[in-house]
């Protein structure tokens, strides 16, 4: 089969390209310039998509002995997932780029150009399996609990998933390292990357306010007393209780978390730990990683965090919105997130959260 | 598309297959010993054979041998010539450096840092659309500030879509105004009649692997008598314009590969010309909404296309998975493929810009590889076309 493996110049990517060179594929390496002004070097974890990233993807190329091209997907990737990142902030809402990335630029931009060009599917370095089923393609958990990628990738269709090619399913990422390492990959130790990669500095709220400016504002109990100022509402999360810098205590000393964030005043409203317990999460935007279900309430698993817990639920899509009720109740739900649907390992699909029950203010985002 | 298990070398204007006699003389000296500046029977036997190269390549392009001063490659000429000239004449208060836009990197990138850094202007003379500078434009804007003018450096030939500079006429003006003028022969040399005499140049920039000689050896042609200010400083080597030891064997295999070029340089330029003419009819009869970016004077072994709505990017990898080695000619800046600068001077758009590939015929290439882009093209540039809907 003729693909074309994106190469990040990272572990992962790396040794996905060499297994499906070695199973008999014909690759085409490829890296994603995602920044039309690229970093030369990296930062320790942080960012992806430097001139030495584009350099370390290059070597692994040479070594499996594939072609290796740079594709210019500035552009793309700036109009899908920067723009829309801050404009989700802008709104009080929390994104989350790295599902986008995905979504947009991935399994849809690059897929469909690789398509075009007579290449079947695009290989990359997430952790997560597909399983072919008599209803098509499935996405499901990857073995290694620890690495598993599937939440970020439920924003696919069933028709992404079918260009998709993840070799590291099965695999650890311990195991990964030692392959890459066996390989001769000079990159086998670099490390994971975190945090969101055209933030290099990591310094999220930083950037942020670069971009939407830092008019100063009022952090509110949820009776609307003034307990101290902020620079920026949309550098809070729901949930968040570092930095919250207050200057009038709790009367009963215990710790206040934001608990609703109103970008058009500019407020953050702030209260205690109970007060962010959600029972019921609904979303839009849905995409069905398979079947569609019917309208009937079902029994599956609700994931609402990258790397959060699995969390027992009924749910159900009502054709337009898709609703979860837990069995127990979370704490701390950002409007934005994407809700993620599991039956088992297998992933049914994903909205982005637009309501919940909170008590205070409801998460609505608007 | 079946995959081919033939291949074309179709870019010879980035690097060329070094001719056996330039590999025999390379190494035949690379097992010898001897510092060509060392005064004993070694180094008087390299100093020999540097000697004889500097005279065979002197006399290829039309120069004195005292005229020749060997570099590491074309780009380090270039750069000796727009600093060396520079900051030899800042003292008389010239900060002027008059180039085209459509130059190689090797001499804008130099002429940005000196802009940067040094307090440079740079004077741009304009091209029009088939990628030649404008005389009369020209002539006018160096007039204007002719005094300020430290160096006019014009490419005697572009690298991208091969369109031949009038070099000459802007030497004439030059001479008139009693400026230096420097052009980057890189591309030219060994393809088309050059003559450093006949052009009355002050400096020509030359480069070996372009001409089937070996990588890592180039030289600036200098007029006699004129001083620079060296960029490398050191042993005092090639008129104390550029120290380090001289590079005996990579000389020696410059020098075949020039006297070759010179020899048969209308032979080469009569195949490779029908070979671009076989190119050119063979493409265009394939694929509709296809452009060749020519001036009338061109090199002989440059073909550019534009394929309308298809990515240079998109044709080079699949023709490359053909077998088919071409360029898109632009430079990869930051890894980032950009559109070309010389494209968008000539005035095309970005989209045209990025829709252009550039497949450079040399001596070594054969019918055969001519045939066998025509006979993979078309499937090609419908799917890069398709690839560039999505």
């Amino acid at each position: 089969m003729k693909v074309i493996a994106a190469m990040s110049g990272g572990v992962d990517s790396a040794v996905a390209a060499a297994r499906a060179v070695e199973a008999g594929h014909e690759v085409i390496g490829v890296h994603l310039a995602l920044s039309a002004n690229p970093q030369k070097y990296r930062s320790g974890a942080r960012g992806c998509c430097t001139v030495e990233d584009s350099h370390d993807a290059r070597r692994v190329a040479d070594i499996i002995g594939i072609p290796f091209y740079i594709w210019d997907m500035a552009s793309e990737f700036h109009e899908a997932v920067v723009d829309n990142f801050i404009s989700e902030y802008s709104i009080g809402r929390t994104p989350n780029p790295c599902l986008r990335c995905n979504e947009k630029i991935k399994f849809a931009a690059v897929l469909n150009r690789a398509r075009a060009m007579g290449y079947e599917k695009v290989v990359t370095g997430h952790y997560a399996k597909v399983v072919d089923s008599p209803t098509g393609p499935m996405l499901n958990r990857a073995n290694d609990p620890e690495k598993d990628q599937s939440y970020v990738l439920a924003v696919l269709t069933q028709d992404q998933i079918a260009g998709a090619m993840f070799p590291l399913g099965d695999t650890h990422k311990v195991d990964v390292r030692a392959e890459a390492q066996a390989r001769g990959f000079a990159l086998a130790q670099k490390p994971d990357s975190h945090d969101i990669c055209f933030v290099p500095s990591g310094d999220n709220a930083g950037w942020l306010r670069e971009r939407l400016g830092s008019e100063s504002g009022s952090i509110l109990d949820e009776h609307g007393k003034k307990l101290g100022s902020h620079k920026g509402a949309y550098t809070y999360t729901i949930g968040q209780r570092k930095g919250l810098n207050l200057t009038v205590p709790a009367n009963d000393g215990s710790p206040r978390y934001v608990l609703k964030i109103e970008p058009l005043s500019n407020t953050v409203v702030v209260g205690s730990h109970e007060k962010l317990a959600v029972s019921k999460i609904s979303g839009s935007e849905i995409k069905w990683c398979g079947p569609v279900p019917g309208n009937e309430a079902l029994r599956g698993f609700a994931q609402v965090r990258a790397h959060g817990q699995a969390l027992p639920c009924s749910y159900k899509f009502d054709g337009v919105n898709l609703t979860a009720i837990l069995d127990e109740p979370l704490y701390g739900l950002a409007a934005g997130q994407a809700l993620v649907i599991y039956d088992g390992d297998r992933v049914v699909g994903s909205a982005t959260i637009d309501h919940t029950d909170q008590a205070i203010g409801s998460s609505n985002g608007s | 598309m079946a995959i081919n298990s033939a291949t074309a070398y179709l870019d010879n204007a980035a690097t060329t297959a070094m001719v056996p006699e330039a590999v025999l003389a390379m190494s035949q000296q690379l097992s010898k010993v001897g510092n060509a500046s060392s005064l004993h029977a070694a180094g008087r036997s390299a100093r020999k054979v540097v000697e004889e190269s500097r005279e065979a390549i002197a006399d290829a392009v039309g120069a004195s041998p005292s005229e020749v001063i060997f570099t590491a490659s074309g780009t380090e000429a270039n750069n000796l010539a727009l600093k060396g000239f520079y900051w030899h004449r800042l003292a008389e208060g010239r900060n002027v450096i008059a180039t085209s836009p459509i130059e190689h990197h090797a001499i804008l990138d130099p002429l940005e840092w000196l802009v940067d850094h040094e307090n440079a202007k740079w004077l741009e003379l304009d091209v029009d659309q088939n990628g030649q500078v404008l005389i009369e434009g020209a002539e006018k804007k160096i007039k204007e500030v002719a005094n300020s003018i430290s160096l006019i450096s014009i490419m005697h030939s572009n690298n991208e879509v091969g369109s031949v500079q009038h070099v000459g006429e802007i030497a004439a003006i030059a001479g008139e105004l009693d400026l230096p003028i420097h052009t980057d022969a890189v591309q030219s040399f060994g393809k088309i009649p050059l003559s450093f005499r006949e052009l009355n140049v002050t400096a020509m920039s030359l480069s070996a692997h372009k001409i089937g000689g070996p990588l890592g050896i180039g030289a600036l042609v200098l007029k006699k008598g004129l001083d620079l200010t060296p960029v490398l400083h050191g042993g005092g080597q090639e008129r104390d314009l550029r120290s380090g030891t001289l590079d005996t064997p990579a000389i020696a295999g410059f020098a075949a590969a020039a006297t070759i070029a010179i020899a048969e340089l209308n032979s080469r330029a009569a195949r490779v010309r029908k070979l671009r003419e076989r190119l050119i009819s063979g493409v265009l009869a394939k694929v509709e909404n296809t452009s060749v970016n020519s001036a009338k004077d061109h090199l002989p072994g440059i073909a550019h296309f534009t394929f309308e709505g298809a990515e240079g990017d998109a044709l080079l990898l699949l023709l490359d998975a053909q077998g088919v080695q071409c360029s898109t000619g632009s430079a990869c800046s930051a890894g980032v493929p950009r559109p070309s600068h010389v494209l968008l001077a000539m005035g095309m758009n970005d989209k045209r810009a990025k829709s252009s590939l550039r497949f450079s015929i040399g001596p070594s290439t054969t019918e055969a590889d001519i045939d066998l882009v025509i006979s993979v093209i078309a499937p090609v540039v419908e799917r890069a076309r398709a690839a560039g809907l999505v």
